[in-house]
């Protein structure tokens, strides 16, 4: 990341002007103009370091959602993998190193709709999903501090702490 | 969705999600472009976006980082079996945690022990494993077990995908 693109992760990856023109104030706030703005989110995003800009929403107060895992044998790792991804109520889906072994969230626009997925996946894949729905938020996605340039490679400390809310 | 978003304006979030879940576009006034999809006054989406905001639906507006693109390869899920009447003080201070992105609770299932989930990041394991200690001295003796399950691939990583809600 150029430091254009760095200030902007810092700044804004906790929240972004709600006006017209943002960018402009995005560029004031960091001491830019706004084509190098949206120049340097632009370049972000075509490299892949930046997922979006936008609106992050609450799943819970737009549906339902659980966390699940399944222990998926080794040798069926990927064909099941496969399978829960093409799910479209799966909005992640991650392996892990743990006898429970593949972990996803699921989404829906209500519990019944959830409950009935599980039941699908079940029948599935013949494993049983262990559904850990979110009893309690202590903390909900605030982005990190992010520290340098990761992909050069310093082995500095992670950053100070202060600019998450 | 949730009772407390206004039935005016149920549908129009809707369309909302379904316009910027994927991210909006990188034009110079992004809320202009959306007010023309939803056919409303800028000045009327602004307000719609400050609302949404208001009441929980849309938990920020932001720059949203691709942590795993940046160098951040290495999320671990540390999980804790900690004492049910601790986790009321000690889940609200795990989640003050700097370098934690995400802390809930969730229930215990059979075989399942842990009801303390904290999401940890780094560039290595090796640069995780002091965020866990400094968990685990926080913890001390209410958390009777923990594991760090770390991710090894990201097969699916999407936004809010509502289906057919």
């Amino acid at each position: 990341m150029d430091a254009i693109q760095q200030a902007l992760c810092q700044h804004f990856q906790h929240g972004m002007p709600l006006c017209a023109e943002p960018y402009r104030a995005m560029a004031e706030t960091i001491g830019s103009s706004e084509a190098q703005v949206l120049d340097a989110l632009q370049r972000l995003q075509r490299d892949g370091g930046l997922s979006r800009i936008g609106p992050v929403f609450e799943h819970s107060r737009a549906g339902a959602s659980t966390l699940v895992a399944l222990a998926v044998p080794e040798a069926l790792l990927e064909r099941v993998a496969e399978r829960i991804s093409q799910y479209p109520e799966v909005n992640h889906n991650y392996l892990r190193e743990h006898a429970y072994n593949l972990w996803f969230v699921l989404t829906g626009p209500d519990r019944a709709r959830i409950d009935q997925v599980l039941d699908e996946i079940a029948a599935d894949t013949g494993l049983q999903p262990l559904d850990l729905p979110m009893q309690r938020a202590y903390r909900i996605d605030l982005g990190f501090p992010l520290a340098g340039n990761p992909v050069a490679g310093h082995p500095q400390s992670k950053a100070a702490p202060g600019d998450t809310p | 969705m949730s009772a407390c978003i206004s039935p005016s304006d149920e549908p129009l979030a809707r369309r909302l999600i379904a316009f910027t879940e994927a991210g909006l576009p990188l034009v110079a006034d992004p809320w202009a472009w959306l007010a023309e999809q939803l056919q409303l006054s800028v000045d009327d989406c602004l307000a719609l976006l400050q609302r949404l905001q208001a009441n929980g639906l849309i938990r920020r507006i932001a720059a949203v980082p691709n942590h795993y693109r940046l160098g951040y390869r290495h999320n671990g899920m540390t999980v804790w079996d900690v004492d049910d009447e601790a986790l009321a003080q000690l889940g609200p201070a795990v989640g003050a945690l700097p370098f934690v992105s995400h802390c809930y609770r969730r229930p215990r299932r059979g075989d399942w022990p842990y009801n303390l989930f904290a999401m940890v990041h780094g560039r290595s394991a090796e640069d995780i494993e002091p965020d866990r200690e400094t968990i685990r001295a926080l913890l001390g003796d209410a958390c009777n077990a923990d594991e760090m399950l770390v991710s090894s691939r990201i097969l699916k990583k999407t936004g809010l995908r509502l289906g057919g809600a």
